[in-house]
């Protein structure tokens, strides 16, 4: 070949690869041509991600100015972080709340503060816990797309009749103990059939266990993960381990399939009752959708009766990351999802409670889940809690998970785990707030 | 200039223009970030932010860091487990391979399909082998009485999980094994035979010594592979559960560079993790100095 072919055959792989480039550029962005074009991210796929669909949808046909183009992305918070280091982040983002000091204290996102008031959205539009999840530091970050509480659920069918309604079922840890010795099963074999209750499962929300005996994760500057109270309550676990034994426990456990499965521990019979989300009646009304279930407040201490009612609030967030393109328009969707016509479709169609203060009366007859009522009372009770925040919770709750860990696997004592935990916390607070915060 | 020359030159000039797309992607995606991480590890770098300069303060933070040495330890331990492992059941099977056997093809394929199933795929396989309620493992030797433990759930045992998945992935290193065996002259057995060796001392004193340097090759490749180990973890194992027994060393890095936010750490890490690579790989020769013949050396 000479050099003048190699030449050519060189542009031509460089044309094609601008072609490429370009028809990429084309595709992401100028959906539509007479309109500014929002691009969307969200994390959701399935039946969740088809009803932000149709919401989008609805968006777009309502007006004439805005075009939304919604596009499902997997690990959406790590690609919308480095899509934002790229200076090419998406319009709107829709994250987790708990995603959200860590962006602000980036300055990753934007604050909505200003925005939101211009379309009349303040404090008063949202149920406390949601609103106070948004903000950090006096900005506010990001708003609701749809939002979650937990509550206890319970197989009606594998309790004994005294525990069998929601008025009667154990309200304390001590009295729920006591159920689940009365009522867990054993093989020939000494292995686990079937538990009352067993903390690991799902063990989602392992952060918030101090908060169940009344700890605080966030004590002004503070992180403070080896409180009494977390000593308590990892006390309280501990002893599952030694009713069941450690090992029956790990080889029980390790049968359970995923949550969104009919292998599902809750589901398949294997424990009796477990915390979990609104959400969960939609898995419960596909996999199993004979079975006999009803809800209620997750149990306190027996000697903290001021903590009944409580619950962990969680929130999907859709948020405005820094250097996007159009972030009014993009806040003209934001603000469209947050009208309660818009809200309550959405958050029906996800089986979620509403974030917002008002609540239609069709909204909650109508709910799939039955016991919708509850959930919407624990969100809006005072005692409901969320993520902590601070910028290192995904390290807190690390921190907690592998506390839980080593404890649940009889490998150290609560004291230890904990005072383990919270001298590498002190450690990365300390340098967070000298690198980030700048303090 | 003479005709040969100025074809040569134009030639030579071809040669680059060929080799540049690969110069170019060489430059921006292997030379860039490396000498960028470099950079990086000296500053506080949460990659939405500007970095700033820190000094040696990352390197400093990584001797006083337990969850550091906790992830070192264990990956040093998967190490230690599964590269002696790996190629001790690599060299068997190559041996294996190498005999004069009907249907022989098939065999070798057999045994090599397995290292061509992708890392994730073979993680979510081993989820269900390894699960000691339903899995197969356990099932099987149950139904013969024996009570095995708890894989994946258990501290004490989850390492050597992984470590018995980089033993079943051995094939890519058997094939190398089993092109070195061929490679062995039948004069060297015969010899041998001669003079009364029987199968083990053939082995060791022919086979082995004329396979070391491909023994050095994949001990090598296999140390590198098994210190950067993170996809099976990674997959099995979700932030290194149990109580952090899996938790290595690259998914502490990406923990840090991409959950965490911390990109100046976690390129002070991937340093560390290349001077660690680099250290056992001089140390693996300088050892293979008196134990590995090269023919005609």
């Amino acid at each position: 070949m000479t050099i003048k072919g190699a030449v050519l055959v060189l542009v031509g792989a460089a044309v094609l690869l601008t072609a490429f480039t370009l028809s990429e550029a084309v595709v992401s962005r100028a959906a539509k041509k007479d309109r500014v074009t929002i691009l969307y991210w969200e994390k959701w796929t399935g039946d969740e991600g088809e009803e932000m669909r149709k919401t989008v949808n609805f968006f777009n046909a309502s007006q004439n100015k805005i075009f939304v183009k919604y596009l499902s992305i997997s690990s959406v918070d790590q690609k919308t972080m480095l899509a934002t280091a790229g200076g090419n982040p998406p319009d709107v983002a829709g994250l987790w709340a708990n995603n959200l000091c860590q962006l602000s204290d980036a300055k990753a996102v934007i604050d909505l503060t200003d925005l939101a008031r211009e379309k009349g959205i303040t404090e008063a539009t949202y149920i406390p816990a949601y609103w106070d999840e948004m903000t950090y530091r006096g900005g506010l970050w990001g708003l609701p797309s749809t939002p979650a509480s937990i509550a206890m659920h319970v197989n009606r069918d594998l309790v004994p009749k005294e525990y069998a309604t929601p008025e009667t079922f154990p309200q304390t840890f001590e009295a729920l103990d006591a159920m689940v010795d009365k009522i867990s099963k054993k093989g020939k074999d000494g292995s686990l059939v079937m538990a009352g209750f067993l903390p690991g499962e799902p063990g989602w929300w392992h952060w918030a266990w101090p908060s169940w005996f009344g700890g605080k994760l966030v004590d002004g500057d503070k992180i403070t993960i080896d409180t009494p109270e977390a000593e308590r309550a990892f006390e309280w676990i501990a002893k599952y381990g030694k009713r069941f034994g450690i090992s029956q426990v790990q080889s029980f456990s390790s049968g359970f399939g995923n949550f969104a499965s009919p292998q599902d521990a809750f589901m398949s019979g294997k424990v009796a009752s477990e915390i979990h989300g609104v959400y969960k009646a939609n898995y419960i009304r596909i996999y199993s959708p004979k079975m006999n279930w009803f809800a209620v407040p997750f149990p306190h201490p027996e000697n903290r009766p001021d903590l009944a009612g409580q619950t962990v609030v969680d929130s999907d967030v859709l948020c405005i990351p820094r250097g996007a393109k159009h972030p009014k328009e993009a806040f003209e969707f934001i603000a469209y999802v947050q009208r309660q016509d818009v809200m309550e479709r959405l958050c029906s169609a996800h089986g979620k409670n509403s974030p917002l203060a008002k609540v239609s009366e069709k909204f909650l007859k109508n709910h799939p889940n039955k016991f919708i009522r509850l959930f919407d009372e624990l969100a809006r009770s005072p005692l409901a809690f969320h993520t902590p925040k601070t910028g290192i919770f995904k390290q807190v709750s690390d921190e907690i998970t592998n506390a839980y860990q080593e404890v649940s696997t009889g490998g150290k004592t609560p004291k230890e785990a904990l005072s383990g935990a919270q001298k590498r916390i002190d450690g990365l607070w300390a340098t967070y707030q000298v690198q980030v915060l700048k303090k | 200039m003479r005709k040969e020359e100025k074809r040569a030159s134009r030639d030579g000039w071809i040669g680059v223009l060929f080799a540049l797309p690969w110069i170019i992607g060489f430059l921006l995606f292997t030379s860039y970030p490396l000498i960028a991480s470099l950079c990086y590890s000296f500053t506080n770098y949460s990659v939405l932010r500007p970095p700033s300069y820190v000094g040696l303060a990352n390197f400093k933070e990584l001797a006083g860091d337990e969850v550091f040495r906790k992830s070192m330890g264990n990956t040093i331990l998967y190490a230690v487990g599964a590269v002696p492992l790996s190629a001790v059941m690599a060299i068997g099977l190559a041996m294996l391979l190498n005999m004069k056997v009907k249907g022989m093809a098939f065999y070798r394929t057999m045994f090599f399909l397995p290292s061509l199933v992708p890392q994730i795929a073979m993680g979510t396989l081993f989820l269900w082998v390894f699960n000691s309620d339903y899995g197969l493992l356990n099932n099987m030797f149950k139904a013969v009485g024996i009570s095995l433990p708890n894989w994946l759930g258990d501290p004490l045992w989850s390492k050597w999980t992984l470590i018995l998945i980089a033993v079943w992935g051995c094939g890519q290193a058997m094939i190398i094994y089993l092109a070195g065996l061929q490679d062995v002259p039948v004069s060297l057995y015969e010899a041998a035979e001669l003079d009364g060796a029987k199968l083990w001392a053939k082995t060791r004193h022919v086979t082995l010594p004329m396979i070391s340097p491909v023994i050095l090759f994949n001990v090598v490749m296999g140390i590198i592979g098994a210190v950067q180990t993170f996809a099976i973890p990674q997959l099995m194992f979700p932030g290194g559960a149990p109580a952090r027994s899996t938790y290595m060393f690259a998914m502490y890095l990406y923990d840090n560079a991409f959950q965490n936010q911390r990109m100046g750490y976690a390129s002070a890490m991937g340093w560390v993790m290349f001077v660690i690579i680099l250290a056992l790989t001089l140390i693996s020769l300088k050892l293979s100095e008196k134990h590995v013949h090269y023919e005609g050396g």
